[in-house]
């Protein structure tokens, strides 16, 4: 079949897809769905339409993430007047009043809708594309997610879909790789390198065989952009890695993921015997005489295979450790072969890039940092979720508008971004655009993109601690200052922690911290230090107070805090009493209560029971 | 009626003898056995023909590989950034009281075994406990000693 057949019959697919007079429901189901019960609710809808006869009338499809995970599950319904409902929090017991409210009597279910999908929609209330959340959005590498079934590769081809590898093929290697710098693309795995730059090298390296790799390993605890886009737009990512193995003269491909995204496994096995069964990968793709094929290899957990080299050991079937460069990876790579390796993300703006341009992607961001950054927003903020804007665009856009605040009116204290490579960028910053450049001059990384929100109620003491938890863990003990580097680091920060500091171990702390930047074999040792280096920068105050007097500003530190209930506030409710798993409160109901502090093993569950403020922390 | 005692063999005769094999060989024996038995890493090692020490070397490196059988219920907590800024560490220590056991144990009557895991990521969800492959998100202590207690 022809490309141009294909893509007629693609067409026809979606717009019946999308034909306003059929009944549709769209049920968000990647993990994070799954996980808030989208595959229960999903049974609740097959049970209801089939008690109302409407199961033949009405299509019911799984689809990815609108990133809009904290209001999960998501349902869109389309009545057939046209409606187009988002409902927000659906559970399996709202679902017989979605069906008889707009299914049968075509009105829209108040109590649960969130948005409608069309401003043309005639119903009280905001479009989809006005809500804060999504206004200042910008969706590329996200643009099908949520959209598309991701299943359904026609899906994908009716919205553009592998047009980006018809173009490239027709333009030749030469002419990709100069689009692709013309774009100003840079790797979004972390480190920024311009990816035609790099696809370049790969080009030009001399080898009978080539590589290329798809770095879906995404360690970075509190990062899940790479997840969403696998699990809702598989084939994005894997016409990003056809294009880029046809610019480098490539004719494998392999997709590393974690292990521990399974669903994202499955789709993207799913996706690749799709492209087989279409001739998207295999012999002769598209005619152009170009043969590709595409390998899936699982990780097996270990942070330090996002490196690349420890990447290529892994996939070679070693333990996951890096070596140091130069060879370079373009010359020598994965069984010693040319080799170019690019995240997911990137791979996902690579398909884009190709289909619609190099100008029009560079008409987004700022000069340096062109086109758009997906982040997974987390932490203490009201709106969680995966999102993706212009580089540049505000952190007060992303935290107050986007993210809605700071969980619970608390006061905002930073943003960690990077994970445990990157930092903490105080509150006082709030105004920075978010670019390569602007987040390096504040002591922190872009990363690959995890942005935590850390309120008034976390320590900066304690979060330096977590992250070298991570790494001295995840540290893969080749190279000195990495492996004692990060073990000293720990125990230093555990001492801080548990009241046992002293006030020289500061300068220790930035002198180790230091010469681990400077002479660490890899990324994780040279960037490991940043999330000490960078709350030393901002709160070494919180590390003083620790040492000096024995106290924890945030309350956190549980070895430097203790509770007590406040007599006036308390009303004897009891249920600080019943969470409190040690029974080291006593109190008879509706009289204060008290803690026992021999008993206490300062665990908050108390703080979080009470609701009202009555359990105070010092 | 038991499930079928999986076979060695045959899981061996889907893999060729490159040593590129090994990881996800060993994936999918841990997949079907629940955990690397010596034995099995004996054959694995003499299916590739690698050394033994060669193949616990690699096993042992990555977090993901187990060398003795996990719980009836295998209890994963996340440790990810988000789920610790919204008190991972309570739940944990709920799970650890309520079955007695600490991360990376199996418990006596081989009814438990509690894990902590790096990231799942489902941050959006923090803090997340994975039961037996099911995703729980927004997890409080008590809700998870809930969950344990209901199984059992």
């Amino acid at each position: 079949m022809s490309f141009a057949t294909l893509q007629d019959q693609a067409r026809l697919e979606w717009t019946e897809f999308e034909r306003p007079d059929q009944a549709r429901i769209l049920v968000g189901s990647a993990t994070c769905g799954r996980a808030a019960g989208s595959l229960e609710v999903l049974q609740a809808f097959a049970k209801e339409l089939d008690k109302h006869d409407l199961t033949d009338s009405t299509k019911t499809f799984e689809v990815g993430c609108l990133g809009m995970c904290y209001a999960e599950v998501l349902v869109e319904i389309r009545s057939r007047d046209g409606l187009r409902v988002l409902y927000h929090g659906v559970e399996p017991r709202h679902v017989p009043q979605l069906v008889e409210s707009q299914l049968v009597q075509g009105e829209p279910y108040l109590p649960r809708a969130l948005a409608v999908m069309t401003a043309d929609d005639k119903a009280d209330l905001p479009a989809f594309t006005e809500l804060p959340m999504i206004g200042p959005q910008v969706r590329i590498v996200l643009r099908n997610c949520g959209i598309i079934d991701p299943t359904n590769v026609r899906h994908y081809l009716a919205r553009g879909g592998y047009q980006g590898i018809a173009r490239a093929i027709g333009m030749g290697p030469d002419a990709v790789i100069e689009e692709m710098k013309q774009s100003g693309l840079r790797g979004r795995g972390g480190a920024g390198f311009p990816t035609g730059v790099k696809w370049g090298f790969a080009r030009n390296a001399r080898g009978d065989k080539k590589y290329v790799i798809c770095n879906a390993d995404e360690g970075d605890p509190g990062a899940f952009m790479d997840r969403s886009v696998l699990e809702g737009d598989p084939h994005a990512v894997l016409e990003g890695l056809l294009i880029a193995g046809y610019a480098i003269g490539a004719s494998t491909g392999y997709v590393y993921c974690r292990a521990e995204y399974p669903l994202a496994i499955e789709r993207l096995q799913l996706a690749i015997a799709q492209m087989r069964e279409l001739g998207f990968v295999g012999e002769n793709i598209l005619g152009s005489g170009f043969d590709f094929e595409i390998k899936i290899k699982k990780g097996a957990g270990a942070f330090v295979c996002g490196e690349e080299t420890s990447l290529m050991q892994s996939i070679e079937g070693k333990r996951g450790m890096p070596r140091s460069r130069p060879p370079f990876p373009a010359n020598a790579g994965l069984f010693g072969k040319p080799t170019n390796i690019n995240n997911v993300e990137t791979l996902a703006a690579v398909s884009a890039i190709l289909e619609k341009g190099a100008a029009w992607y560079g008409s987004f961001g700022t000069d340096k940092s062109r086109g758009t950054k997906t982040f997974a927003l987390a932490g203490k903020i009201n709106r969680t979720g995966l999102i993706e804007v212009p580089m540049g665009t505000r952190l007060r856009t992303i935290i107050e508008e986007i993210g809605g605040g700071v969980l619970g009116g608390k006061g905002f204290k930073a943003v960690q971004t990077g994970g445990p490579s990157g930092g903490c960028i105080p509150a006082d910053f709030i105004d920075l655009p978010v670019d390569y450049e602007r987040l390096a001059e504040v002591g922190s990384i872009m990363g690959s993109g995890g942005m935590i929100v850390i309120d008034e109620e976390s320590c900066m003491v304690d979060m330096a601690r977590y992250f070298l938890t991570f790494t001295e863990n995840e540290s893969c003990g080749k190279c000195v200052p990495c492996r004692m580097g990060t073990q000293h680091l720990l125990r230093i920060l555990t001492d801080i922690t548990e009241g046992r500091g002293s006030l020289d171990q500061i300068e220790t702390l930035r002198r180790i911290g230091d010469t681990m930047k400077n002479a660490s074999l890899c990324g994780l040792g040279q960037t490991a230090a940043n999330p000490v280096l960078t709350t030393l920068q901002y709160y070494e105050e919180e590390y003083r107070a620790h040492i000096e007097d024995h106290k924890c500003p945030a309350g956190a530190c549980r070895a430097l805090i203790r509770f007590d209930i406040d007599p006036a506030r308390c009303t004897g409710c009891m249920a600080c009493a019943r969470a409190c798993p040690v029974e080291a409160i006593s109190g008879e109901k509706k009289k204060p209560h008290l803690i026992d502090q021999e008993r206490c093993i300062q665990c908050g569950s108390c703080r979080q029971a009470c609701k009202f403020e009555a359990v105070l922390v010092s | 009626m038991m499930p079928a005692q999986p076979n060695l063999d045959e899981i061996l005769a889907g893999y060729g003898r490159e040593r590129d094999n090994l990881i996800p060989l060993l994936q999918e024996v841990q997949d079907r056995f629940q955990y690397l038995a010596p034995e099995a890493v004996q054959r694995v090692a003499e299916h590739l023909e690698l050394s033994e020490n060669d193949v616990y070397g690699v096993a042992t490196f990555y977090a993901q590989f187990r060398f003795v059988p996990p719980g009836l219920h295998h209890v994963k907590v996340c440790q990810g950034t988000a789920c610790h800024v919204r008190g991972s560490g309570m739940i944990v220590d709920a799970i650890s009281r309520t079955i007695g056991i600490e991360p990376g144990q199996t418990s006596a009557d081989g009814k438990f075994s509690l894990e902590r895991v790096a990231c799942f990521g489902s941050c959006a969800l923090a803090p997340v406990v994975v039961l037996d492959d099911k995703v729980f998100g927004r997890m409080t202590a008590a809700k998870t000693k809930k969950l344990i207690e209901d199984k059992e």
